[in-house]
């Protein structure tokens, strides 16, 4: 979009074979700087804790060369949580670029439309009603999301979906939804109460590799299930009569994706709890550092996982291990940079 | 519910600021409805007085009301329905007129004080409060609650409002500052148990807790607020048509805006503070409202600050029936009312008047 550039924003590669793919050589570079960063702050991460580990070491375990304790550390210990992290913050990445791209609207992201509080009305219910063990609370709350997307599709359906029901309706939910997990935690014990609370905030404390494996499985089969859309979603936000005349099966898209979306958001709730604002900023902040049009999905999704995997580093450096909840940190972070960005793009006149 | 009393908004858009068009039946047929209005609150306020653990007779509600004996029944409504009520009351107005204050201003169909951080800064502020300053007592959350609101909706408004803004920006600067703010308030909630025992049932939203001393301390300020946005009618509605178009009228739209979201402040501020977040009322009856009254905020206005404390006091008497011999919380029945009926707008209405 940058139109004083001289040099095409976007570009095409030929084969000889009559093949061509299109490209933008900007939002290509971001996503790998991205993820460059993300798998660094993974690294940084592995090696931060009670038992420091410098770059090199943790580079030299995870290729098989370290010492017995520092193998048990990283292999037991410290990588599930680390890999956690990367698939939630793909995931909610993903899924954020999705439901904005769909809704047409920043606003559309799964925290505000209630799909994380519908996460957490499962999760809630387990705990305090059947006082469940972290098994029976995950499968909570992929249910509970699972259930509070099919509701706000089906009730914003009205011979298709439109962007801003979606959102609105979305809104109700989460309103519905957050009064209901403050009626349960006003019924919990106090040890419920702050379990629930825990949960809540979402974490990445403790997380195992019975954690990683079916995150690991979905996201396996969903990821590429979506960004095979990214085409059709960029077409479909110039709206649904220039892409249906362009070959775009609209209300399929938008059911294919949207579903991806929802069983990523709530397998990633499930696994970490309802981490707040990266599905909400990752697409935002990716759409301004590739400056290229449509959902950017690969750029969201990798930005994602930046996003947790570096706020949950910070957490562990600022305030010590397992202190400070990831989900805080990306709540207060992201939510103070959306400002800052709001504030210098007012300034800079571009609203 | 009020809902389905509105076949005419689906005429011409009519605007704003020339209500002079508007056919005499039309000017007749809004008073009576307002009239009407007054009556159905008179009796929510009654059944209120009368509904709950303990059933009080009529009768014996105007008897502990004139003809205080000191009789249970008498102390009953004295001494817990009637402030609750009054505080109900005066919520209810604040929230009403709040959000209708709010969408006007920002010409944001979505703006609710949950929307735009302000129920999240008192949440913050409160904590802040409870944990570190160890207050305990309501009539202490109450200016702190205040103080959080009014910082948040000047921050929400700076950074999101002013020249060039647009609902979006707006919506999106009171998210991030709710994310912001909200995060905190889990974190001091982690690490201070006691703090998180005394929240979770601030949060809710609750009347349950009404005195005296809570009515009096909150009645100056919801009162002033009142006053503040029905004087706003007139400019708030010049103002829809656009700021340049404003300016042509005569409005004074720094002025305006200021006034607005010091109305906005004093209302919500007031509002949260006595009984917790309640959401859903801001954002629903403007909606509600103007379905059946236009767009004019003259009619607006006193239509929302009638027919908003008649949500408020239908849900919390509806909550103290429900789960009789305790309570569900007043705002956890306005989100349960609220979310269905806004879905039901929602799919009913045209997004065109978004």
């Amino acid at each position: 979009m940058n139109t004083t550039d001289s040099r095409p924003a976007v570009r095409a590669l030929r084969t000889r074979g009559g093949l061509s793919i299109r490209f933008a050589p900007r939002a290509v570079l971001v996503a790998a700087l991205l993820l460059a960063a993300a798998l660094a702050a993974s690294v940084a991460l592995i090696g931060t804790g009670d038992y420091p580990m410098t770059f090199a070491d943790v580079l030299r375990t995870l290729t098989g060369g370290g010492t017995e304790a520092q193998e048990f550390i990283v292999h037991d210990l410290r990588l599930p949580r680390v890999l956690v992290g990367l698939l939630v913050g793909t995931a909610l990445g993903l899924a954020g670029a999705v439901f904005q791209s769909v809704s047409r609207n920043p606003l559309g992201s799964p925290d505000v439309i209630g799909l994380g509080q519908g996460s957490s009305v499962g999760a809630l219910t387990v705990i305090v009603l059947f006082h469940g063990d972290p098994a029976a609370v995950a499968a909570g709350a992929v249910a509970g999301g699972l259930l509070s997307g099919a509701a706000i599709y089906a009730l914003a359906w009205q011979r298709g979906v439109h962007g801003y029901r979606f959102v609105l309706v979305g809104i109700a939910m989460s309103a519905v939804l957050v009064a209901v997990i403050g009626y349960l935690l006003t019924k919990a014990n106090l040890t419920d109460a702050a379990r629930a609370t825990v949960w809540m905030v979402g974490s990445l404390n403790g997380r195992d590799w019975s954690q990683v494996w079916p995150l690991l499985g979905v996201c396996a089969v969903l990821v590429p299930a979506v960004l095979g859309h990214g085409r059709s979603l960029r077409m479909l936000e110039m709206g649904d009569d220039s892409a249906y005349a362009l070959g775009v099966p609209v209300e399929r898209t938008r059911l294919v994706t949207t579903g991806a979306a929802v069983l990523l958001t709530a397998v990633a709730t499930a696994a970490a709890g309802p981490i707040s604002f990266v599905a909400l900023a990752a697409p935002q902040l990716a759409r301004r550092l590739t400056r290229s049009p449509g959902p950017n999905l690969t750029a969201a999704a990798s930005t994602g996982a930046a996003l947790l995997v570096g706020a949950d580093w910070a957490a562990q450096r600022l305030f010590g291990a397992d202190q400070l909840p990831v989900g805080a940190l990306t709540g207060m972070l992201g939510g103070c940079y959306l400002l800052w960005l709001l504030h210098t793009e007012r300034r800079a006149g571009r609203v | 519910m009020l809902v389905d009393t509105s076949p005419q908004t689906s005429n011409a858009p009519r605007t704003a600021a020339a209500p002079e068009a508007v056919p005499r039946g039309r000017g007749a047929r809004r008073l009576a409805g307002l009239v009407v209005s007054t009556g159905v609150l008179l009796l929510v306020v009654v059944a209120s007085l009368a509904v709950g653990a303990k059933q009080i007779p009529v009768d014996q509600v105007w008897h502990g009301l004139f003809h205080y004996t000191g009789a249970d029944a008498d102390v009953v409504v004295r001494d817990v329905r009637v402030p609750r009520t009054a505080l109900g009351l005066l919520v209810g107005a604040g929230l009403g007129l709040a959000g209708t204050v709010m969408q006007a201003l920002t010409r944001n169909p979505l703006a609710d004080p949950g929307l735009f951080g302000i129920n999240a800064g008192a949440a913050a502020a409160v904590v802040s409060g409870v944990s570190f300053l160890g207050v305990t007592s309501l009539t202490g959350y109450v200016w702190f609650a205040f103080l959080g609101a009014a910082a948040v909706s000047v921050v929400v408004y700076a950074l999101g409002g002013s020249r060039g803004a647009t609902p979006v920006r707006l919506a999106l600067a009171g998210t991030a500052v709710t994310a912001a703010l909200n995060g905190y308030v889990y974190a001091v909630q982690l690490m201070d148990t006691a703090a998180l025992d005394r929240m979770r049932f601030w949060t809710v939203g609750s009347l349950a807790s009404a005195n005296a001393t809570v009515v009096r301390q909150v009645a100056p300020f919801v009162v002033a607020g009142i006053v503040l946005a029905l004087l706003l009618a007139r400019p708030l509605n010049a103002m829809a048509l656009g700021d340049d178009q404003a300016r042509a009228l005569g409005t004074r739209l720094t002025a305006t805006r200021v006034l607005a979201l010091l109305t906005v402040t004093l209302l919500c501020g007031a509002a949260t503070a006595a009984c917790g977040p309640v959401v859903f009322v801001g954002l629903m009856v403007p909606h509600v409202v103007r379905s059946f009254t236009g767009p004019d905020l003259r009619w607006v206005l006193p239509y929302a600050a009638v027919l908003a404390p008649v949500l408020l006091l239908g849900s919390d008497i509806a909550g103290r029936i429900l789960t009789r011999p305790s309570e569900l919380q007043v705002g956890i029945v306005t989100a349960l009312i609220g979310g269905p009926v806004f879905i039901h707008l929602v799919r009913r209405r045209r997004m065109a008047q978004l």
